[in-house]
């Protein structure tokens, strides 16, 4: 045998790729709902809370700004660690899912206020003040006029930020959650081989090169400098 | 309210394990300054290449940092560490995660660094040339003090996300902050170690968020 084929057969065993390809792909799911959960809720939190810091309530916007820089600072594994090993303490066990969901929602919460929020106060005063001055009220110039201009500022840097923390759902790995890192890691430590390993590195390719290549895009058509 | 205290705070346990979790800590900081300049340089490379005219080169280019930016960094890892003894070659934990880092903050500092060098107008590069400088030292004497100012926020944000990334040394058993903390947090039976390597990580790098939200801020509300 020669060399080449000892690397395939060790790295591409189609036996063992076959034999784990339903785990693989069951992971893949995990990671796809995780993902998607990560993204829905991690933004809307972020929207939200930039709407309320636009508000201009002092106390208020100390908090969203502590909570904001506390979510940067932290790297996500620790928050998921310290949610799944901790919180059991205090009384709540969170699931792995939940856990890893919830860590990166607030992570990429945090970003996204920081981004909408430099959207908002990107919209000239003058705007708000003409708005106001036309009789819409401060809903209505937030909805009308502040964000639809904030927002496609934010469209190319939220991108980017939003792949980046989305990745993280192999974090996941580190709390047994079975997504696909988790599914292939178990998978090689089995089968005592590496193709699903390999299998999975390609699943997350498959997942998420599109959207690297999409983001490219994205940065070019909504540059953030102009 | 006594019983949180008694499991987050522990003072009794927290002083059991400062020892162990200010080793972590230590190896954090050496960790950082190994794979923050390791990355830097390999962004830099990256960056010049892309500056080749050629298609043969720029395209194989592109696809290397995306191919990066697309693999989650713990993948990366992981595949090094569980994947390569396969290949009789075994790494440490630390090597797998300098190369590791390499590859993949390589890729985002290259990124970056490319946007830098490109913010600079082809006229000066034409100014310098024509006075006599070289093709190397337009680059590092006029073109790249430039890019890198012009940038400074992204290569700190950047910065900032690679020393949260060394936490993911912890899975491939290298002896940082967050590998330290669960050591003692599994041995005391107590979540204290893990909130107080919150703490420090949140303690150091507090001023670089802040700082970095300030730069952000001024540099969106220069815009207008």
């Amino acid at each position: 045998m020669s060399a080449w084929d000892r690397f395939v057969e060790t790295f591409f065993n189609a036996k063992v790729m076959a034999k784990y390809l339903p785990d693989i792909l069951y992971g893949t799911v995990v990671t796809i709902e995780l993902a998607v959960a990560i993204v829905l809720s991690g933004l809307a939190a972020g929207l939200l809370l930039a709407l309320v810091r636009s508000a201009g309530i002092r106390p208020l916007n100390w908090l969203i700004i502590f909570v904001v820089d506390l979510f940067r600072s932290l790297p996500p594994l620790v928050i998921i660690v310290l949610l799944y090993f901790g919180l059991p303490s205090a009384g709540w066990s969170p699931s792995s899912f939940v856990s890893t969901w919830l860590a990166l929602a607030l992570v990429l919460m945090a970003f996204a206020e920081e981004i909408f929020w430099a959207g908002i106060t990107s919209v000239a005063r003058g705007q708000w003040e003409a708005a106001r001055s036309t009789g819409l009220s401060f809903a209505q110039t937030l909805l009308y006029v502040v964000l639809p201009q904030a927002l496609r500022l934010t469209i190319a840097p939220l991108t980017n930020r939003t792949i980046a923390i989305t990745k993280g759902t192999a974090l996941g790995t580190v709390v047994a959650l079975h997504e696909i890192l988790g599914m292939a890691s178990s998978a090689v430590s089995n089968s005592y081989n590496p193709s699903p390993l390999m299998m999975g590195a390609g699943a997350y390719l498959v997942l998420f090169l599109p959207v690297v290549v999409a983001a490219r895009w994205i940065e070019t058509k909504f540059a953030w400098k102009r | 309210m006594e019983e949180i205290v008694q499991s987050f705070f522990n003072a009794e346990i927290a002083e059991a394990a400062l020892p162990i979790v200010l080793a972590g800590l230590l190896n954090t900081i050496l960790l950082s300054l190994l794979v923050v300049p390791l990355g830097f340089i390999g962004g830099l490379v990256l960056a010049l290449l892309a500056q080749a005219r050629s298609r043969a080169v720029r395209w194989p280019l592109m696809a290397w940092v995306d191919f990066f930016r697309a693999f989650p960094p713990l993948v990366l890892l992981v595949l090094l560490f569980a994947g390569l003894p396969f290949a009789g070659l075994e790494l440490g934990g630390f090597a797998c995660v300098a190369i590791a880092f390499f590859l993949n903050t390589g890729s985002y500092y290259g990124e970056i660094l490319r946007a830098g060098i490109e913010s600079i107008p082809r006229g000066q590069v034409e100014a310098a040339r024509s006075t006599g400088l070289s093709g190397l030292q337009t680059m590092t004497y006029v073109v790249l003090p430039q890019a890198v100012r012009n940038v400074l926020p992204d290569l700190l944000s950047n910065t900032l996300e690679v020393v949260k990334l060394t936490s993911l040394g912890s899975v491939v058993a290298v002896p940082e902050l967050l590998f330290q903390a669960r050591q003692a947090q599994s041995v005391t039976y107590n979540p204290t170690p893990i909130v107080m390597a919150a703490v420090i990580y949140f303690l150091i790098l507090w001023p670089v968020v802040r700082l970095l939200s300030r730069l952000e801020n001024r540099a969106l509300v220069g815009r207008g």
